[in-house]
């Protein structure tokens, strides 16, 4: 690890400001990401501005009906309050399916919507990666790539996003709220990250200097149907080979909303919108389903070793729809 | 407060009779107060001044405060094993992915090779050092002996942290991955073999003695586990 200087923020507008005037500074909360890519030097800050004893641990109901989390509040207290496992029991589930307990407790949500993608290649110093650093080269593309994108990946990057909380705040129609130097700003969670196209070593559209002060889960009056199933190559703690979170609005016999994300597929949440509006007005049942599954992967271009992941992801949707359809639970 | 939340608050109450003796306790009163704040005012740890090179911090273990000079960049397992001579907790990967690392802060299991020392001023650590009191093992300790909750023992320091922990989130009524009705905890008695499984699997046991951990999971949250024994003499037999 590459030596910096550390300190301690004691505010908001003092962290942001230390970030804004040393660009070469870096945050840090529960670190569980950071102090890693530190480590084998993939971050070389010159400064660790500690945000973890700021306030921002607080969840709470704002005038609007929406829940607040604050970005300092841990994932598993997260997944364990009572409004989120009672309300946005998909958000719950999907925590819980990411890292291990140990990860989870000290991981922030504002960390979490930070984590880097895990590619091989990325953290391999021995390789180049345009992730790492601009025009060097992705050797993903032509190299082992079976856990890599099928959706919006570009010429110069193939990675995924690896959070799984993502997944569910993209369905959720969460927003970022963050702070800069400029003052706050909320940015809607599916914009909040981005595709790589010639750009892959940004990962979100957070200006310098900013920091994540809080999400907003919206009311969602279907929320019990949510569904938040994990796919991987172990039972658990294993990054998502494919996830999907599903929830179903159903009035009489037809569909009313629906919300259908994936993860594991692409740079980052991807909301599968084509596949959502064609389930309105449709009968929630298996046929439809199986149509919007092939809806929602018929841009997916698949690289050399991970061309299951399109039938993955289909079937991953069409069971995730079938349980929200039936008012949600463990899939 | 949420009737829910109501219907917690017994378990937390319940939670250091199951525990037995908590070192958190027996800590604070072996540090005295006149030294912990005597250590503080030299330390980092009431400032916001940015710290270069080795500097003097205080950390809170298994009940005593302990005083060191380290970089910022040292992390916490490295501060207790080559800094304090705790060498307890193991350094495995030393990437999160193994956890032969894992120490409780504040209570909480967590992994020491993920954080910074620095960071962890003012919390209290617990390391497998501070299970035991001097004549008696921690019940999970005698847990993990008696239904050979190990092989090689490398794991092992990690794996009984992330047991006591496991206890107190599960008395806390917390839920996990594979609890199928999230507003409806599962409770020591009747916590399910796959549950044990889900909360455990941040700890990698190469020798695989993963049935042992299970089991004796199983008996210090107060379940009878399959008996070792039994199984032995089933394979003498066969």
């Amino acid at each position: 690890m590459k030596n910096f200087t550390y300190v301690r923020a004691n505010s908001i507008e003092d962290a942001v400001s230390r970030a804004t005037s040393d660009r070469q500074a870096m945050f840090i909360a529960g670190g569980t990401n950071l102090v890693d890519r530190l480590k084998v030097f993939l971050d070389e800050p010159s400064q660790l501005v500690d945000v973890s004893r700021l306030e921002m641990k607080q969840i709470e109901r704002t005038n609007t009906g929406s829940l607040k989390i604050g970005a300092l509040v841990t994932n598993t207290a997260l997944a364990n309050h009572i409004e989120v496992r009672r309300n946005y029991p998909l958000l719950s589930r999907a925590v819980l399916a990411g890292a291990s307990q140990q990860i989870r407790n000290m991981a922030t949500v504002g960390g979490n919507l930070m984590q880097r993608t895990r590619c091989p290649y990325y953290y391999d110093t021995a390789f180049p990666c345009n992730k790492r650093q601009q025009n060097t080269g992705c050797p993903a593309t032509t190299g082992m790539n079976r856990t890599h994108a099928i959706l919006g990946a570009s010429e110069s990057c193939v990675a995924t996003n690896p959070s799984d909380m993502s997944v569910a705040l993209a369905a959720i129609d969460a927003v970022v709220e963050v702070e800069g130097v400029q003052g706050k700003r909320e940015i809607p969670l599916i914009d909040f990250h981005r595709l790589p196209g010639n750009n892959p070593e940004r990962d979100t559209n957070l200006e310098p200097g900013e920091l994540i002060t809080a999400v907003i889960l919206p009311p969602l009056s279907f929320s019990q149907s949510g569904v938040y199933l994990k796919l991987r190559d172990r039972a658990s703690y294993a990054f998502a080979l494919v996830s999907v979170a599903t929830a179903l609005e159903v009035a009489g016999d037809k569909i009313k909303t629906a919300r259908v994300a994936l993860g594991g597929v692409a740079h980052k949440p991807w909301r599968a919108m084509e596949a959502e509006e064609f389930l309105i007005g449709k009968a929630a049942n298996k046929s439809n389903f199986e149509q919007a599954a092939e809806i929602a992967l018929q841009d997916a271009q698949p690289l050399a070793h991970n061309g299951f992941k399109v039938e993955l992801s289909k079937r991953a949707i069409r069971r995730a729809l079938a349980v929200s359809a039936q008012g949600g639970g463990l899939a | 407060m949420t009737e829910e939340e109501q219907k917690l608050s017994p378990k937390q109450r319940s939670r250091r009779n199951f525990l037995g003796q908590s070192l958190f306790t027996a800590g604070a009163a072996i540090a005295a107060p006149s030294l912990l704040n005597s250590c503080q005012n030299k330390t980092v740890s009431a400032s916001n001044a940015l710290v270069e090179g080795e500097t003097m911090i205080g950390l809170k273990i298994n009940g005593q405060l302990k005083t060191l000079n380290i970089e910022p960049r040292v992390t916490l397992l490295d501060a207790l094993r080559e800094n304090l001579g705790l060498t307890g907790s193991k350094k495995g990967c030393d990437h999160g992915q193994c956890g032969a690392c894992t120490v409780l802060i504040d209570g909480q299991r967590a992994y020491s090779c993920l954080t910074l020392a620095i960071m962890q001023e003012g919390n209290e650590i617990t390391t497998i050092e501070g299970l035991a009191t001097e004549d008696n093992l921690h019940p999970v300790q005698t847990a993990f002996l008696e239904n050979d909750g190990f092989q090689c023992g490398y794991c092992t320091p990690g794996q009984i942290c992330a047991s006591v922990a496991l206890l107190e989130e599960v008395n806390n009524g917390s839920v996990s991955y594979v609890t199928r009705d999230l507003t409806n905890p599962p409770e020591l008695a009747s916590l399910s073999e796959s549950e044990i499984k889900e909360r455990m699997s941040g700890n990698l046991c190469r020798c695989s003695a993963y049935n042992g951990i299970v089991a004796a999971v199983q008996q210090a949250a107060g379940q009878t586990p399959p008996s070792p024994a039994a199984s032995i003499e089933h394979s003498q037999v066969g």
